[in-house]
């Protein structure tokens, strides 16, 4: 590894560059192209189900670069990142429901058919606004980093920290999904918003919007690699580092511990916000049940896989961990929580630096090294 | 967590049929003359009902009303039932009932079988809707007449229940001969009711000022239909001084029910605080003195739970019956064993290799929890497994006002704080408990006196562990066993723990009572769900002010 | 907190810190008892005291870590400390090293000088700002003055106890405060690296204030100031090194019972 300080300024090696432009031609190109101009039934063809599954994991993978911005970063475990990724998620289905219209089962041009079964004869003052997309646009940011921002603020500025803020952050997301559960909050409820029409005028059924969505997603991800990448390489980024190693000292040095978290939090709630915000038009439904404690505290694991304090292992770990849950509930349901569950005992107790902490030791030989020294210490 | 209310509906039904197996055990061998006396005069009766016509039926049934012989309950329960026939060969009256072709038939009277008959031989008593409604009051009548106060306690609520027409004699007549205090005045309670409705305006003003101190809601609805108007506009109740005395009443039962309904938020908020801190004390241990966030605490619980079921199943296939109910004792030990067995080997095999890094630690145990959440969800499967009331817990107390509190949820509260004691107790005084407190207070240090600090942890948490199986056992008999059982406990108990102050026993026993009250407290006002989002909102607020919880520790100790 | 004016006003006027009549207790311990203490601006002092006489709740107390319950402590003539945070303290020129040497371990020694140059501690300047050459020299100085010019770029965490020590010193010298509070500097070291970190410290108090809190009475005698002896929360003692051993109340302190 070179010296550090020398790279301190620099956002990316000219190797690193060349890595983000090879993948952005894949994602951005090569796998549209698969879809649209190589016909169906050819070795090569990427079905339409697999571009929405693809676009699907770019959002997670958007809220893994988020979460290890925090974790990774600032040593911030937060349980409660599901809460920013559904309040995204809600107002962009919140813009979408609008946009469905009179053409809903009721045919209320003003309503949406929850609102109508359940007698409402206005619509809520907090859905004003959301028939227009920037407006949805800007609250899909808005009111994670505003939710972020405040607590944030009571949990910092009262050092909370380690544990008992991922605990509390759990708390908070629990206490989101009992809220959203309601039909008196005008959500939805239990069935949350769904029946999507279109997006901007789009058709979300059609196989073209699947594919602008997977785009934009794709998109979506390289600008919030390179937001997270400029802060992580700044000054700002090297002080999130001392946080995490040593708080006290941090604030002894004269800097405002809580000011830093609190933006970084709130930032990191922010990237959530849009990850959940593309992720729902891709799914077609946002419910509670994103705001469920156990899918929080998964993401966390995404991370983990992929090597957390590494913004590449944060992709890496959301598209990995995901693509194993797509392939065993399709193949073995019954064995995926025991997959998943070895997955958390595994990366804590032998990987702790992910997937890119083992590639790296293997660069770098420190794997042989140490399969060499036990074999050596075996030998005696 | 609704548990309180399947008790409820069915309760009217289990007191009919309680009234009448009451009602045919009092045939009893008693004085053996006017028994026969009573047997000749009772069989006529029973023959005047195999008539035509609908008026001469009503005159029997009446008649056996009059008689007062608890016996002719069954064979008018069977009339209404449309299970009572005449045998055209002798014209005694019997009870039918369909096998296929044949009818089997009994008596109505001493329940013997009268062998059996085609549809030909035997022709059926015909019951209206007017003669049943008149079969109801006469049945109301007979249990009036019982022997057992509990039983006319008991018809006393059933005729107010569901009054008819002939109603008001019957509860007259049975007041005049009533020597019972309490049964009186349910009785006079009862007459007032109906009176409410009388022409006679003394009448009414009585009832009102007779029903203006109770505290049931029932009557405070049947008063707050005075009030109403009809359909023509004129007031149900015309005298205005009678409906300002009558609103005068309804606010009084109002405020008395208002004080029921505090002493019921604080004995539901207890008794959600007991559930919190059986969830809870098992964490007290790990984390609260280990220092360890066991995610898959939950799951300890589940374990305990699931102990349970598995001994009642034992229990059930190779017990007698009568040692059944003591399942629930049994499971107590097991479900220890069982959830601290699992206990040492999370600790042994995983958290181990994590001290002193609580937030992977976390994570593994998370891991640990969706492995065992599924191990049992593919042992047992994923639905709901039955996990019986014994007997000895079974029912209900009521306290007046409506309230009334199931006998499982006060046991429960008793094994909370039994457990938490016998838990402070073992601490405090046995050589282990020195050891681990030793432990956690100076690990270098305990280690260098000899004390094997690698057992100590791995024992500590299995004590922690089993406690939480143990809490299993309780839960077990108030929520449903299911393998997500656990999940719905962990941020609840964690909340309990940390609102009480990490470490302290004595802040786990507030924070979880605390936030059991709080919680029903706050249900009337903002909605069951909403309430705990408010008591979620309350504990972050909360640790604001006191980041270590109620009963912190504080300078050095608290640095660690 | 009573309105009387400083007893010794003259003493206040020189003194870069001023504690008075200073108490605080955890759980009815007596941490600190009504302590007085007055160093003089560029003053060496060193303190001494057995364990629990309350040196580091002392340093806790000025950098605003813990709030005293009864007491004046002020920084220069009239900055009251007591309700300012360890941020604003450290903004004010306050420097503390820890008992435990503190070092960001995943970052490189040079980083870990850079975040302590003193500068605007704002989220925004820092997110945005750049080296400058200027900061690179005073970084490269520091590092001089610290020995570990030669380990530049190695991360802090694999750097040897007494380094992690220096490397602490050093990024309170980056921050160029007006007062440095050292808690035990040389815990830890081998002799050479304890006589190495005397003539640094001898080096540093030329520009500045000084408090060591030691342990170590050859090291404390090797700095040849002020020494207060702290016993039970309060001063017992106070002056040379040579005039405090034979103090009869301090070896009554160290030795009796």
């Amino acid at each position: 590894m070179g010296p550090i300080s020398r790279r301190l300024f620099a956002l990316e090696s000219r190797k690193g560059w060349a890595a983000i432009a090879v993948l952005m031609v894949v994602g951005l190109f090569v796998v549209p192209f698969l879809n649209l101009a190589v016909p169906e039934g050819s070795f090569f063809h990427i079905s339409t189900f697999w571009v929405a599954t693809l676009g699907k994991y770019l959002c997670f993978a958007i809220l893994a670069l988020a979460l290890d911005l925090i974790w990774g970063y600032a040593g911030i475990l937060s349980l409660g990142h599901g809460a920013f990724f559904g309040l995204g998620g809600y107002a962009m289905g919140m813009y979408m429901m609008r946009q469905i219209g009179d053409r809903s089962v009721y045919g209320n041009p003003d309503l949406p058919d929850f609102m109508v079964f359940l007698n409402w004869d206005s619509l809520p003052w907090y859905w004003f606004g959301f028939d227009q997309f920037w407006f949805a646009a800007l609250m899909v940011v808005l009111v994670p980093g505003l939710l972020a921002f405040v607590f944030g603020w009571l949990a910092f500025r009262s050092r909370i920290t380690g544990v008992y803020f991922s605990i509390i952050s759990q708390a908070m997301v629990f206490a989101f999904m009992l809220a959203f559960f309601r039909n008196e909050m005008g959500f939805g409820g239990n069935n949350g918003l769904t029946d999507f029409k279109d997006i901007l005028g789009f058709d979300l059924s059609r196989d073209t919007t699947k594919i602008g969505l997977y785009v934009v997603s794709a998109i979506a991800l390289v600008l919030v690699y390179l937001i997270c990448r400029a802060v992580v390489s700044s000054k700002l980024g090297r002080l999130l580092i001392a946080v995490r190693d040593a708080e006290s000292r941090v604030r002894f040095l004269g800097y405002s511990v809580t000011n830093a978290k609190l933006f970084v939090f709130t930032l990191s709630a922010m990237l959530a916000g849009i990850a959940g915000a593309l992720y729902v038009p891709q799914v077609g439904i946002i419910n509670p049940g994103e705001f469920s404690p156990a899918k929080s505290i998964e993401m966390a694991i995404w991370v983990a896989v992929g090597g957390r304090g590494t913004l590449f292992g944060a992709i890496v770990g959301a598209f990995t961990v995901n693509g194993a849950r797509t392939y065993f509930t399709g193949a073995a349901p019954e064995i995926w929580l025991f997959f998943l569950g070895a997955l958390f005992i595994l990366v804590t107790l032998v990987m702790p630096k992910g997937l890119v902490g083992v590639y790296r030791s293997i660069r770098s030989g420190e794997m042989r090294d140490a399969i060499l020294r036990r074999i050596r210490r075996v030998d005696v | 967590m609704s548990v309180t209310k399947k008790h409820v509906a069915p309760r009217c039904r289990v007191v009919i049929f309680s009234i009448l197996l009451a009602l045919l055990a009092i045939i009893a061998p008693g004085e053996a003359l006017q028994a026969q006396q009573n047997d000749a005069a009772l069989q006529q009766a029973l023959a005047g009902l195999n008539v035509r016509s609908f008026k001469d039926k009503t005159a029997a049934v009446v008649a056996l009303g009059e008689l007062g012989d608890a016996r002719a309950v069954v064979a008018l329960e069977a009339l209404t039932e449309g299970r009572l026939y005449g045998r055209k060969s002798d014209q005694t009256v019997v009870i039918a009932d369909r096998d296929d072709r044949i009818y089997k038939l009994t008596d109505p009277v001493s329940g013997a079988a009268l062998g059996e008959a085609g549809s030909r031989d035997i022709k059926k008593i015909v019951a209206n809707n007017k003669l049943r409604g008149i079969i109801r009051g006469v049945l109301g009548q007979l249990a009036l007449s019982s022997s057992d106060p509990g039983l006319r306690l008991a018809a006393v609520e059933n005729v107010i229940a569901s009054p008819t027409d002939g109603s008001l004699a019957l509860l007259k007549r049975a007041r005049d001969r009533e020597t019972d205090v309490g049964i009186r005045a349910k009785l006079e309670t009862g007459i007032a009711t109906l009176e409410l409705g009388a022409d006679d305006i003394t009448l009414r003003r009585a009832a009102v000022s007779r029903l203006a101190d109770g505290n049931d809601p029932e009557i405070k609805s049947l008063l707050e239909r005075r009030l109403l108007k009809n359909s023509d506009g004129s007031f149900v109740e015309p005298d205005d001084a009678l409906r300002a005395a009558v609103q005068d009443a309804v606010d009084d039962i109002n405020d008395r029910l208002a004080l029921f309904g505090l002493a019921e938020d604080l004995i539901f908020g207890i008794s959600l605080g007991s559930v919190l801190l059986l969830a809870a004390i098992g964490l007290a241990i790990t984390f609260g003195v280990m220092g360890v966030i066991n995610m898959a605490h939950g799951e300890m619980i589940m374990l305990g739970a699931y102990t349970t079921f598995v001994v009642q199943e034992i229990f059930r296939a190779t017990m007698p019956a009568e040692a059944f109910g003591f399942y629930l004792l049994a499971s107590i030990p097991a479900a220890f064993v069982v959830a601290a067995a699992f206990g040492i080997l999370i600790e042994r095999g995983c958290i181990r290799f994590l001290y002193g890094r609580p937030l992977e630690t976390l994570l593994a145990t998370w891991g640990v929890s969706l492995i065992l959440q599924q191990m049992v969800r593919s042992i047992f499967g994923a639905n709901n497994r039955e996990v019986a009331n014994p007997d000895w817990i079974s029912g209900a107390i009521s306290i007046g006002g409506g309230v009334s509190v199931t006998v499982n949820r006060v046991y429960i509260v008793v094994f909370a704080l039994v457990v938490v004691a016998a838990l402070a107790a073992f601490i405090r005084y046995s050589r282990f408990g020195l050891q681990m407190r030793a432990v956690t207070q100076n690990r270098g240090m305990a280690s260098s006196m000899g004390i094997r600090t690698g057992q100590v942890d791995a024992l500590t948490f299995a004590l922690g562990s089993g406690i939480a199986g143990v809490a299993g056992v309780a839960l077990s008999q108030i929520s449903n066993v299911s393998p997500n059982l656990g999940q719905n406990f962990i941020v609840d108990s964690f909340m309990v723990v940390v609102f009480g102050g990490v470490g302290s026993l004595w802040g786990t026993i507030v924070g979880a009572f605390g936030l059991g009250i709080v919680n029903k407290f706050l249900e009337p006002v903002s909605g069951a769900i909403l309430g705990k989002v408010v008591v979620l909102v309350i504990i972050i607020l909360f640790i604001q002010k006191r980041p270590r919880g109620l009963f912190a520790l504080k300078g050095r100790a608290a640095e660690g | 907190m009573s309105m009387s004016e400083p007893t010794n006003s003259a003493a206040l006027a020189e003194s870069i810190l001023y504690l008075e009549g200073v108490s605080v207790s955890f759980d009815g311990f007596k941490a600190l008892n009504s302590l007085n203490l007055i160093i003089r601006r560029g003053e060496m002092r060193a303190i001494i005291g057995p364990n629990g006489a309350g040196k580091t709740t002392m340093m806790d107390i000025v950098t605003g870590k813990t709030r005293p319950d009864t007491g004046r402590v002020l920084f220069g003539e009239d900055v009251d400390l007591t309700h300012l945070d360890e941020a604003d303290i450290a903004n004010l020129g306050i420097g503390r090293k820890f008992q435990k040497p503190t070092v960001f371990e995943s970052l490189t020694v040079f980083e870990n000088l850079y975040l302590s140059l003193k500068s605007d501690r704002s989220i925004r300047e820092t997110l945005f700002a750049r080296l400058r050459g200027e900061q690179n020299d005073r970084i490269d100085a520091t590092l001089k003055t610290i020995r570990l010019t030669e380990r530049r770029d190695d991360l802090a965490g694999d750097l040897s106890h007494g380094q992690k020590q220096w490397l602490e010193i050093g990024m309170l010298l980056a921050q160029e405060p007006e007062l440095m509070l050292l808690d035990e500097p040389v815990a830890g070291m081998s002799d050479a690296e304890t006589e190495q970190t005397a003539i640094l410290l001898e080096e540093i108090s030329k520009d500045r204030s000084l408090v060591v809190v030691e342990h170590d009475m050859e090291f404390v005698r090797d700095l040849d100031c002020v020494v207060s002896v702290l016993h039970e929360g309060s001063v017992i003692a106070e002056g040379s090194m040579d005039s405090v051993q034979v103090d009869p109340r301090v070896i009554e302190v160290y030795l009796g019972r």
